[in-house]
């Protein structure tokens, strides 16, 4: 028999039962019980944010680069439809969250209270799953619920919304061991007549391919190290999702590269060509296939996925297989150890033998320019001073985001983050807060472009109060760039409202907001300036001014499959169909 | 070039959503429509997450019916009718089977056979030959009325979704004037 306590007592020793060391939040009328629990305690750091959008992608960055659940608390009306994005944001990318929400007293819900919202309402498409806890006694077993839904099976949001008296009420404390778990178990370990089917397919394929994404990540440091040790000792080629770069070394002697719209140009041929794809935690998304019809038409493929409804949902697949990556890929490796090892390895000489022609087209190149920076070259320079370094990457969404993960190289899981299903700009700020708050000492780079650094540029308070030394790496180009680019593929080069007038003069930002900051223009300055950013202990904001025009190459047009790649401008005339154009 | 052509017909079952669906043709465009029985926790926002997935998503429901089934254990069961191709059912089994608070889901239409049941109510105004048409045609139907004034009769049905249609059709010309349905309610046939 524990004590009674209050429901916002119960609140703070259920985080702390779940191992929350730290909350990023919002204070507000509806959760102020909360926030008094909080202020008289020392157990739980409490970051106060900006907006609550920037909560939710904090908790986000928190959660991606620590495989642990981030939380985020926000206050009743307004406060909840802010962290709308973020939550919908972590659902596409199947990110662990829990927000904890205020609401109105309960016997004022349904009267257009002052900050009301039908927060469970709004929020239920958005989440994994969300409750309303009317009851104290019911309130701290919901929060362990939560805690357990969003970390099992394929993880996700969760919501969990507090009425203020709730807050206020009395009842017996519910422990982690006593919560509800026991009806929401997902199978972690794979059929094994279903995991035989695809290790006798890899004995013998001829043109064999992994395409690995999130779920790998998702599924562990482990897992990980499982896929390494099955790619070395298969020789396969092995490609990721953007959601995926980091479980395989970049430097691994059979990485091809990201895939997709922007992937490598060998990446996306080997995926057309191939006769046996093993997709390990990817979801075929539209950026990943193209057109579905051609999409690698002449290959087996087999699926590995926690989440059933993630199966034959695009694409049919001849091997399912539901399970957690890691216990799948740990069977497999044992299955096909036991069974000697096989793999057909003329067949494999003459596929490496092709994927070589096709890597020494050398897809990434671009015109360098003594001038202006390129912003591809702005990368290479970061990645070279950089690397090696303890580093970790958030973005925002646009080119940028994609010449990050052509340019950037990523050897271990956990290290990049950034907002693949969603595409939500203004994510890679707070996100850069969220990993930073989590990993102190670390280098924290958020490489951003000016149009989405801007959505949620409040958060450099939270950076400068909460002394997180995130590097806000800018590659500005006064242009919504992506934007820009399908306008000049797509909509005869009529550029509306693409271009970001009325900037701010970022350094003079940095100075407002009392951390430092660079303007580079020449690409002579440009390692000194980088250097120069590392070096300051202190948030920085890096303005690059680059290539106003550059357009991101490889692409693979809206509507087109994997082997009618653009490599260049030469490519672009008149390629996008009537059809393609619908397509975003 | 082309491997080796494995179907899906070979995959054992644990592997995937393994139903006799499976058996059919993926690629079949033709619409088909399907009654699933969806047992979920008794709790608020339950039925709003379950039928928000089929706004959400695009699927269709034809009809649906939910009621607290088993008190002791809070669960509720949900019959739904839906229509779409077979990938889409498919999609939609599994789309529902993945929420945290559904315990199962039956489809009745392939597991086996299954009776399907919906009550409905009948309100008929009329008077003279009308009056004693709908009356001789409710007792062929095995309606009985559960109201009557001199100008009106109420009927109540149970049958199965065209038998209740049929008898509106009918109906229709001698003077009806509203009707209310449950929607379907279904159980496999057997143990």
């Amino acid at each position: 028999m524990t004590k009674a306590m209050t429901g916002a007592r119960m609140v703070v020793q259920a985080l702390k039962d779940q191992g929350v060391d730290v909350v990023f939040g919002y204070p507000g009328g509806a959760v102020l019980p909360i926030y008094d629990e909080i202020f008289q305690q020392n157990d739980i750091r409490h970051i106060l944010v900006r907006h609550e959008q920037g909560a939710v992608h904090m908790a986000e960055g928190y959660a991606r680069s620590t495989g642990k659940v981030g939380v985020a608390l926000v206050t009743s009306g307004p406060g909840a439809t802010n962290a709308v994005t973020g939550l919908t944001d972590a659902l596409l990318d199947s990110i662990p969250i829990v927000v904890l929400s205020g609401q109105v007293p309960t016997f004022m819900i349904g009267t257009d209270g002052f900050q009301e919202a039908d927060t469970v309402g709004i929020t239920r498409p958005c989440t994994k799953m969300n409750w309303l806890v009317k009851d104290t006694a019911k309130l701290s077993g919901t929060i362990h619920e939560a805690f357990h839904v969003a970390r099992s099976g394929r993880p996700g949001p969760v919501l969990v919304d507090i009425p203020k008296d709730v807050q206020f009420a009395q009842a017996e404390y519910t422990p982690m061991q006593r919560a509800r778990t026991a009806h929401y178990q997902p199978r972690l370990k794979g059929d094994i007549e279903a995991i035989t089917a695809m290790v006798e397919m890899l004995e013998t394929a001829e043109r064999p391919i992994f395409y690995t994404g999130g779920g790998v990540i998702n599924s562990g440091v482990a897992a990980s190290q499982l896929l390494r040790e099955f790619v070395e000792a298969t020789g396969f080629p092995i490609t990721s999702t953007l959601m995926g770069l980091g479980a395989y070394p970049a430097s691994g002697k059979s990485w091809l590269g990201m895939l997709g719209m922007h992937g490598l140009y060998e990446a996306n041929l080997a995926m057309h060509g191939c006769d046996l794809m093993i997709n390990v935690g990817a979801r075929f998304d539209d950026r990943i296939t193209g057109r579905l019809k051609d999409f690698s038409p002449n290959s087996r493929k087999v699926h590995i996925d926690i989440d059933p409804s993630s199966i034959n949902k695009v694409i049919r697949v001849d091997v399912p297989i539901i399970g957690d990556v890691g216990h799948v890929l740990e069977d497999a490796l044992r299955i096909w150890k036991a069974r000697g090892r096989k793999v057909n390895k003329d067949g494999l000489a003459k596929w490496w033998k092709q994927i070589k022609e096709w890597q020494s087209v050398n897809c990434l190149d671009y015109k360098p320019s003594e001038k202006t920076i390129k912003p591809q070259y702005a990368l290479q320079r970061l990645e070279a001073l950089t690397k090696g370094m303890d580093r970790y990457v958030t973005t925002e969404v646009g080119q940028h985001q994609m010449w990050a993960a052509q340019f950037l190289g990523f050897e271990a899981p956990n290290r990049w983050m950034t907002s693949g299903g969603l595409g939500t700009m203004g994510y890679g700020l707070p996100a850069s807060i969220g990993v930073q708050v989590a990993h102190p000492e670390a280098l924290v780079i958020n490489v951003a472009g000016e149009a989405s650094w801007l959505m949620n540029m409040q958060e450099m308070g939270t950076a400068m109060q909460f002394r997180a030394p995130v590097k806000q790496f800018i590659l500005n180009n006064e242009r919504l760039g992506m934007v820009r680019q399908w306008q000049e593929l797509l909509h005869g080069e009529r550029y509306s409202h693409s271009w970001s007038e009325s900037l701010p003069d970022f350094v003079k930002l940095a100075e407002a907001f009392g951390c430092k900051g660079l303007k580079v223009s020449d690409p002579r300055d440009l390692d000194d300036a980088i250097m120069e950013m590392i070096r300051y202990d202190g948030p920085v904001i890096f303005d690059c001014l680059v290539e106003k025009h550059e357009n991101c190459f490889p692409m693979i047009p809206s509507g087109k499959p994997h082997n009618e790649m653009l490599l260049g401008e030469a490519d672009t005339q008149g390629v996008i169909g009537a059809k393609g154009a619908v397509l975003v | 070039m082309k491997g080796q052509n494995v179907s899906a017909l070979n995959i054992k079952r644990g592997s995937t959503s393994h139903s006799a669906y499976d058996l059919r043709d993926p690629n079949a465009e033709i619409i088909e429509s399907h009654t699933l029985a969806v047992v979920v926790d008794n709790e608020s926002g339950v039925l709003a997450r379950v039928i928000g997935l089929f706004s959400g998503r695009g699927y269709n429901i034809e009809s649906l019916t939910v009621a607290e089934t088993d008190h002791a254990r809070h669960l509720s069961r949900i019959t739904v009718v839906t229509t779409g191709t077979p990938a889409v059912i498919e999609q939609i089994k599994a789309q529902l089977g993945r929420m945290v608070p559904v315990h199962e889901v039956h489809d009745l239409t392939v597991e086996g056979p299954s009776v399907q049941r919906e009550l409905a109510l009948f309100k008929v105004a009329g008077k003279g030959e009308a009056r004693i048409e709908a009356l001789r045609l409710a007792e062929i139907f095995r309606a009985h009325v559960v109201d009557s004034t001199l100008e009106s009769f109420v009927f109540e049905m149970t049958g199965t979704p065209e038998k209740i249609d049929s008898f509106a059709e009918l109906m229709r010309p001698l003077g009806l004037k509203e009707i209310a349905r449950t929607g379907v309610a279904a159980l496999s046939r057997g143990v």
